[in-house]
């Protein structure tokens, strides 16, 4: 369905998708801001919002801005997706049971007891990367450490892990348009899903891990078969590359500010802070899709029914006039809870704890290992359609004295 | 009803409890009574908000919450009602058995663990007397033009206090569910679609609580507030105390009373905390405890971690009664 803007709204000619937007967007997300904070972009044909209050209204009216419509561009109600739908594109009240099934089984009570088994790979690898000095914070920490505890923790076997990275870069992706990148993304598609479907099933997942405890409501008959495999799918596809992110980008933040290293690195307890700023400036989801189910007026903008709003995260968690005149800055001292990183609402991340967690042991365990972290080249950021984030980030660190 | 006034010498700091008049005693439903209180010399209760409650001491050792069920807009008087448990011991039997018009109570400030948050829509439920506190939140949202709507549960409408009235006043809105004539609430029904921009607020014995937060976590989080009135119904020795915490880290050293929560006055003297739900639900606020005993009030560790103690959720957590001074890592 083609739909045409709405009367007196701004049209904007930027290409969100473009390579030079995806390698620096922030230029791109103040232009939409300081145009309103929704407007219409002619290339994608769907209208953007960037005000972190819109956004906000959007993620919370989930009867309005539906997610069944798919996070990407084209509606998967009338063009089928490349996947069955997953928690994360269906609406109440079929997402309802699903997202009860999964909170049952990740919560803070149940994510809390993984703090002990998820410390001790943490230190092994802060360890072992303090003795090199030199390492690339992306390939040697934060590819690493996620793929070392949490495929453990849903259960899931050894063999085809290595698929866990690719198909989460699949899933992604497809939350944009069906560019170069996501022809990219889907090279070897059939292969990765294949094995990831695969650690789905019960027979292949251990008796202990996250993946068990969901396929027990199947028992409980609050869901089906066919939602236990989905919702392990959905663990797997959000939970390691969202995480991987996550870890580049504070460590990314925190080795461009010296002042709030030093900060952490004196008060390790300070970590949960500078997650949280560091998700809020450097936000791995930056954008993905809603569709309208009614007509309705969004940041004074009529929208119609049935079009797709592109949410810009990422520049809802710099916009000025929620979080002030330095909003571009990493500031350790800022109240950053309240972000929209995790998504907010109905919709909001059932993962979130298990992520801070990693990336908070991440923190804790150089903190008590390292005097200073710099850079020692620029950072190669990664092409990527919705995710933000690096493809290598190379340091050198001074151990603690 | 002698006695009840020699209770000054147990008020701690922060606990203050003031004289009143239970001006009427009314049975309104089989086994509840309602107590309408009023200041000996007429004088306006202070400010309260939906959701409040107030101790009240009964003879010499009992104290007991009981939430407020008048309005808010009229503080010259203040309105509880209580259910005879039978067989409970002390408490609200004492109450049934002991207070005639014309008695004096010994109450504390109005004080409210259970406050409304400002939405766009409201789901109310009350199973039987928990009913209590949602009633002050019908009149705000009815009087702020608010989309709202009450199922209220109980065993049959002979006991279901105020049950009538509410169907009189607000109309649709209010389903009354007594059980002896349609069965049990169907809370699956009631909350099997969640709705943009609703809030929960429950209120109800534990069993209804625990159905409603089951399936509210389907619902977008931070939807749901309950109230579990039978844990409020405290033994002895159980009253809110005010105590001190003591901050390591920082040096500090705060009191919290009766109505903060130690997040709050930790924040008070500005000392950074992480918090998100402020609810104990979300594990966020978490806090090591260096010494002292804490009493546990979250839903996020397990019974061993709160046994242990060496941990807490300040924003709900508190002092152990006896307890009067926890250190934190702060
Ligand atoms: S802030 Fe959520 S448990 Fe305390």
């Amino acid at each position: 369905m083609t739909i045409a803007p709405a009367e007196g709204v701004v049209t904007l000619p930027d290409d969100p998708f473009s390579p030079a937007n995806i390698a620096d967007p922030c230029p791109m997300l103040t232009r939409l801001r300081e145009a309103g904070p929704v407007t219409w972009l002619e290339k994608c044909g769907a209208y953007a919002v960037a005000g972190f209050e819109e956004v906000y209204e959007v993620l919370t009216d989930f009867e309005t801005y539906c997610s069944s419509g798919g996070l990407g561009p084209r509606d998967i109600r009338e063009d089928a997706g490349w996947r069955p739908p997953s928690i994360l594109e269906s609406d109440p009240p079929i997402h309802t049971v699903m997202r009860r099934a999964l909170t049952g089984v990740i919560n803070p009570a149940t994510v809390r007891p993984l703090r002990e088994r998820f410390t001790g790979p943490a230190e092994e690898i802060a360890d072992e990367l303090v003795a090199r000095r030199e390492f690339d914070v992306v390939k040697d920490l934060a590819e690493k450490y996620p793929l070392r505890v949490f495929p453990d923790a849903v259960g899931i076997p050894q063999e085809g892990r290595e698929n866990l990275l690719p198909y989460g870069n699949m899933v992604f992706n497809a939350f944009g348009p069906q560019n170069e990148i996501f022809d990219l993304a889907f090279a070897h598609a059939d292969e990765h899903s294949a094995a990831i479907l695969r650690n789905c099933a019960r027979e292949n997942l251990d008796d202990t891990g996250f993946g068990a405890r969901i396929w027990d409501r199947v028992q409980d008959g609050l869901i089906t078969a066919e939602q236990a495999a989905l919702l392990v799918r959905a663990l797997l596809s959000a939970g390691v590359d969202t995480t991987v992110f996550g870890i580049g980008n504070t460590l990314a933040c925190l080795a461009r500010s010296p002042r709030a290293w030093a900060a952490l690195r004196e008060d390790p307890s300070l970590a949960k802070f500078a997650v949280d700023e560091a998700l809020r400036l450097e936000s791995p989801f930056q954008k993905f899709h809603r569709t309208t189910t009614a007509p309705g007026v969004l940041g004074g903008v009529h929208i119609p029914a049935g079009a797709k709003v592109l949410l810009f995260i990422g520049a809802a968690n710099r916009d000025p006039r929620k979080w002030g005149a330095n909003a571009d800055t990493y500031d350790l001292d800022r109240q950053a809870s309240g972000h929209v990183a995790f998504g907010m609402g109905l919709h909001q991340c059932v993962g979130q704890p298990i992520a801070r967690l990693e990336i908070e042991l991440v923190l804790k365990a150089l903190a008590a290992r390292v005097d200073t972290i710099e850079l020692t080249g620029e950072p190669v950021p990664l092409t990527h359609n919705v995710l933000r984030g690096f493809a290598s980030l190379p340091v050198r660190v001074t151990p603690r004295s | 009803m002698g006695g009840l006034s020699a209770r000054a010498d147990r008020r701690g700091v922060g606990a203050s409890t003031r004289e009143v008049i239970a001006e009427r005693v009314d049975r309104i439903a089989d086994g509840v009574v309602s107590l309408v209180l009023v200041t000996p010399d007429g004088s306006p209760f202070q400010p309260w908000e939906p959701g409040a409650h107030i101790d009240v001491h009964l003879g010499d050792q009992y104290v007991r919450q009981y939430s407020l069920c008048s309005s808010p807009d009229d503080l010259s008087h203040l309105r509880v009602a209580v259910l005879d448990v039978p067989g409970s011991r002390g408490g609200s039997r004492w109450i049934h058995g002991n207070v005639r018009p014309g008695d004096t109570l010994e109450i504390s400030e109005p004080r409210n663990n259970f406050p409304v948050r400002d939405s766009r829509k409201y789901l109310f439920l009350a199973g039987g007397i928990g009913i209590t506190p949602i009633i002050p939140m019908i009149e705000r949202a009815a009087e702020a033009g608010k989309d709202w709507r009450l199922v209220y549960g109980g065993r049959s409408r002979g006991s279901m206090a105020f049950a009538e009235q509410l169907v009189g006043t607000y109309g649709d809105r209010v389903d009354v569910v007594a059980e002896d004539e349609r069965g049990r609430m169907d809370l699956a029904g009631v909350l099997a679609l969640p709705r943009a921009h609703m809030l929960v607020y429950a209120c109800g014995p534990g069993g209804m609580l625990r159905a409603v937060e089951d399936l509210c976590m389907g619902w977008p989080p931070g939807s749901l507030h309950t109230e579990r009135f039978a844990a409020t119904a405290l033994g002895p020795g159980s009253v809110a105390e005010p105590f001190e915490v003591e901050l390591a880290r920082s040096g500090k050293t705060v009191s919290v009373p009766t109505d903060r929560t130690i997040l709050e006055a930790v924040e008070d003297v500005g000392v950074r905390v992480l918090s998100s739900c402020r609810q104990g639900l979300c594990g966020t606020c978490e806090t090591t405890v260096v010494s002292g005993e804490p009493e546990h009030r979250d839903a996020v560790l397990t019974q061993d971690d709160q046994d242990g103690g060496a941990t807490m959720m300040i924003c709900v957590s508190r002092a152990a009664a006896g307890c009067g001074r926890l250190v934190l890592d702060l």
